[in-house]
């Protein structure tokens, strides 16, 4: 499974201003974080605003606050917004699209494509910040292990 | 600022009483299911409670959430037991039935079920837990993955053998 670039950046983004939902973050410092463009992190700033998922905060030390639910936010709802999970127009129409073996193949490729959007639609992203959090106890974890055997 | 104040701040949360279910619990049991997936099954109910509700209950449990404010009503229920070896798989804790009233929802009796068992799990030496959601069912899978469960390293297949001969719906 491959997120398209823009989904990946607006979990990012998400996922940082949903952990401080007093704290409005500027996309130059997330843009930082992450090693990405703040071009395009704006463009995709613009679309989860219209979303509704956040707010800009203009002014001095201006940026973004979530204004989501993180209890209730799904990543399937963040993902589509950026991209479709229907199948391409022209895997339905071109060459071969209408052999029992197309529809065959389809039957399995369906039943990936559904298994994926049913754990994208039952993660939120309260969800999301405890598994984040769990890697950043393992990683501590991890850390003090190497530490006590260095 | 505390940055889980988002995802895990708890509403007022009525006094709760998780332990195990009684035989006078039943009735209560099998109404809530009823309620909940719109099919009454008294029967399986009954033998549910007689199975996982008094017999080798070191590795089964049946656990019911009730309120001492709302006289001692029971607000919800989970179910589960120690399964070994089945597909290969070292022994673990299944979670098989979790309810919790409609109308006492968002006020954690299904974490608080759900704690309790996995506790009953780990007492009894057990370090997995397992469940089976229905995919188009995002209630439940949101919330099964909300206490931090993922995929495991099985997954469930099914194939139609066709009308069962009865003319009944298969279990």
């Amino acid at each position: 499974m491959k997120l398209q670039i823009a989904s990946r950046l607006a979990i990012y983004a998400l996922l940082d201003l949903a952990a401080h939902p007093d704290t409005q973050v500027s996309v130059a410092e997330i843009s930082e974080k992450y090693g990405i463009s703040t071009h395009h992190l704006a463009k995709v700033m613009h679309t989860l605003g219209r979303a509704n998922l956040v707010r800009a905060v203009r002014g001095a030390g201006g940026g973004y606050r979530f204004s989501g639910n993180a209890k209730r936010t799904t990543l399937l709802e963040i993902v589509q917004l950026f991209e479709s999970f229907a199948r391409e127009e022209d895997e339905q129409s071109g060459p071969g699209s209408d052999t029992e073996t197309d529809r065959a193949l389809r039957q399995v490729l369906d039943e990936i494509d559904d298994i994926a959007r049913a754990t994208l639609g039952s993660i939120t992203i309260a969800t999301m910040l405890n598994l984040v959090d769990a890697h950043r106890i393992g990683e501590k974890a991890e850390i003090g292990a190497t530490a006590s055997h260095a | 600022m505390d940055a889980r104040k988002n995802r895990d701040e708890k509403p007022t949360e009525a006094p709760l009483l998780v332990r195990r279910a009684r035989a006078d619990d039943i009735e209560r049991v099998i109404a809530l299911d009823a309620r909940i997936t719109g099919l009454a099954k008294a029967d399986y109910w009954r033998d549910v409670f007689e199975r996982y509700g008094q017999r080798r209950l070191e590795e089964r449990f049946f656990l019911v959430a009730e309120s001492e404010q709302l006289g001692a009503a029971v607000l919800g229920f989970v179910v589960g037991e120690i399964r070994a070896w089945e597909f290969g798989s070292a022994p673990c804790g299944w979670v098989f039935a979790l309810s919790v009233d409609p109308d006492a929802r968002l006020q954690h009796i299904g974490e608080r079920l759900f704690e309790a068992i996995s506790e009953e799990f780990h007492r009894a030496g057990i370090g997995n837990l397992r469940t089976m959601v229905a995919r188009d069912n995002p209630l439940h899978m949101s919330f099964f993955r909300s206490e931090g469960m993922m995929a495991g390293p099985y997954i469930q297949l099914e194939k139609s053998i066709g009308t069962p001969v009865t003319g009944k719906p298969g279990p």
